[in-house]
C-alpha cells in the first residue's frame, strides 16, 4: 500500500504490488514493456541463428548431392522423437503460464516440471545422437571419416549440424537454467494473475527455442533425403 | 496485470496441428518431389512456427508494438537470405568476356587432397598462404 497526495490535497490510497516498479505508470504497462524487450531479444536471437542458416543455404545450393547424403545419416526417429517432445514442452510451458494467469499454483509448479523433464529429454537424445556420430567418425575434423566421392563436401554439411544442433542444444540448456528459476519463484508463490512476467517471458524464450527446432528438423534431417529414391 | 488468457482448448488444438504437420512434413520427405521437397518442407515449418507464434507466444493477442517488432525481425532475416542469394544463385548466369564469376556454382572441393591422417596438415597450412 502507499498513500499519495494529490494536487488537490487529496490522499489516495493504491494497492501496490510489489513487483510494480516506480517507473511504470501501471502493472500493465510494465508488462507490455518486459514482452517488448524480450521481444526484442528474441529479433537478435533470430538474427543469430540466421547467419547460420544463411551458411547452411549456401553450401546447400553449391553442394545439393552432399545434403542429400548427409541428411541420409541423420536419424530420422530419434529427430522426430525429438520434434515431438520439444512441441510437447511447448504446450506445458504454454499451460504453465496459463496455470500461473489464472493463479493456479500447484499447476504451474507441475507444467514448470513437466517442461523442464521433456527439455531434458531432449538434451538426453541428443547426446546419444552425437554419440554415435563420434562412434561412426562423422564429427568434422582429422578424425572424420566418410565413405564417398563427396566426403569433404558432407563433412561441411555435418559441421553446420553440428554448429546448429549444438547452438540450439546450448539454448536449451540456458532455457533450463532459467526454468529452475522460474520454479523455485513458483514454489515460494511469487506469481499471481497480478504479475506472472517472469513464467511469460520464459515462456517466450522457450517457444523460440522450439521454433529454431521446428526449422532445424527438416533442414537436417528430412529436405533432401528423397532424391535418393529417386 | 491483465494480459488474455487462452482456454486450454486452444493449447491443445494448436498441439495437433503441430503434431499433424510433423508427420506430414516427415511423410513428405519420403516422397521424391524434385526441387518441390525443398518449398514444402519450408512451408511446413513456416506454417508451424506461425501457429507458435500466434498462439504459444501470444502474438495474437499483444499489442500492435509487439507484433511490429516480432514481423521486424523476420522481415529482417529475409531481407539476409534474399539479398544473399540473389547474388549467389545468380553467379555463372552470364559469361564475361573475362571469365565468369561463377563463384555461385563453380566451386568444388578437390577431393585428392592430403589425407586426413596426417596430422601435420592443419599446421602447414598457413605456410601455403600466397606471399604479400
Amino acid at each position: 500500500m502507499a498513500a499519495h497526495v494529490d494536487s488537490h490535497g487529496h490522499a489516495h490510497v493504491h494497492v501496490h504490488h510489489p513487483a510494480h516498479q516506480h517507473h511504470f505508470e501501471t502493472m500493465e504497462q510494465q508488462a507490455e514493456a518486459s514482452t517488448l524487450g524480450m521481444w526484442l531479444f528474441l529479433a537478435t536471437e533470430v538474427m543469430f541463428f540466421g547467419g547460420l542458416l544463411m551458411a547452411y543455404l549456401l553450401y546447400r545450393v553449391w553442394y545439393p548431392h552432399a545434403w542429400s547424403e548427409g541428411s541420409l545419416e541423420l536419424d530420422i526417429l530419434l529427430g522426430g522423437i525429438n520434434t515431438v517432445v520439444l512441441i510437447g514442452s511447448s504446450l506445458t510451458m504454454a499451460l504453465a503460464v496459463r496455470a500461473a494467469q489464472t493463479d493456479q499454483q500447484r499447476a504451474t509448479i507441475v507444467f514448470l516440471l513437466l517442461t523442464m523433464a521433456l527439455g531434458l529429454t531432449f538434451l538426453v537424445i541428443k547426446f546419444f545422437e552425437y554419440k554415435h556420430k563420434f562412434e561412426t567418425g562423422h564429427v568434422p575434423g582429422p578424425n572424420f571419416h566418410f565413405e564417398g566421392p563427396e566426403a569433404p563436401q558432407v563433412e561441411i554439411f555435418l559441421s553446420l549440424y553440428f554448429a546448429l544442433t549444438g547452438l540450439h542444444a546450448l539454448h536449451m540448456l540456458i532455457g533450463f537454467g532459467i526454468m529452475s528459476v522460474i520454479l523455485w519463484m513458483a514454489v515460494k508463490r511469487r506469481f499471481s494473475h497480478a504479475w506472472y512476467t517472469p513464467v511469460e517471458l520464459a515462456g517466450l524464450y522457450w517457444h523460440f527455442v522450439d521454433i529454431v527446432w521446428i526449422f532445424l528438423f527438416p533442414l537436417l534431417y528430412l529436405v533432401d533425403r528423397s532424391h535418393h529414391f529417386a | 496485470m491483465s494480459g488474455h488468457v487462452s482456454p486450454k482448448s486452444t493449447y491443445y488444438a494448436i498441439f495437433g496441428a503441430l503434431m499433424v504437420l510433423t508427420g506430414i512434413t516427415v511423410a513428405a520427405a519420403f516422397v521424391n518431389l524434385g526441387s518441390f521437397n525443398f518449398p514444402v518442407a519450408i512451408s511446413i515449418a513456416i506454417t508451424k512456427a506461425t501457429l507458435v507464434v500466434l498462439f504459444f507466444m501470444h502474438v495474437k493477442y499483444s499489442s500492435r508494438l509487439t507484433k511490429m517488432i516480432v514481423a521486424m525481425s523476420f522481415f529482417f532475416l529475409a531481407i539476409m537470405f534474399g539479398l544473399t542469394l540473389t547474388d549467389y544463385m545468380s553467379r555463372g548466369w552470364y559469361a564475361s568476356p573475362r571469365g565468369s564469376t561463377g563463384a555461385g556454382t563453380q566451386v568444388g572441393i578437390s577431393v585428392n587432397t592430403p589425407a586426413r591422417t596426417e596430422p601435420a596438415r592443419t599446421t602447414t597450412e598457413p605456410a601455403q598462404e600466397p606471399a604479400r
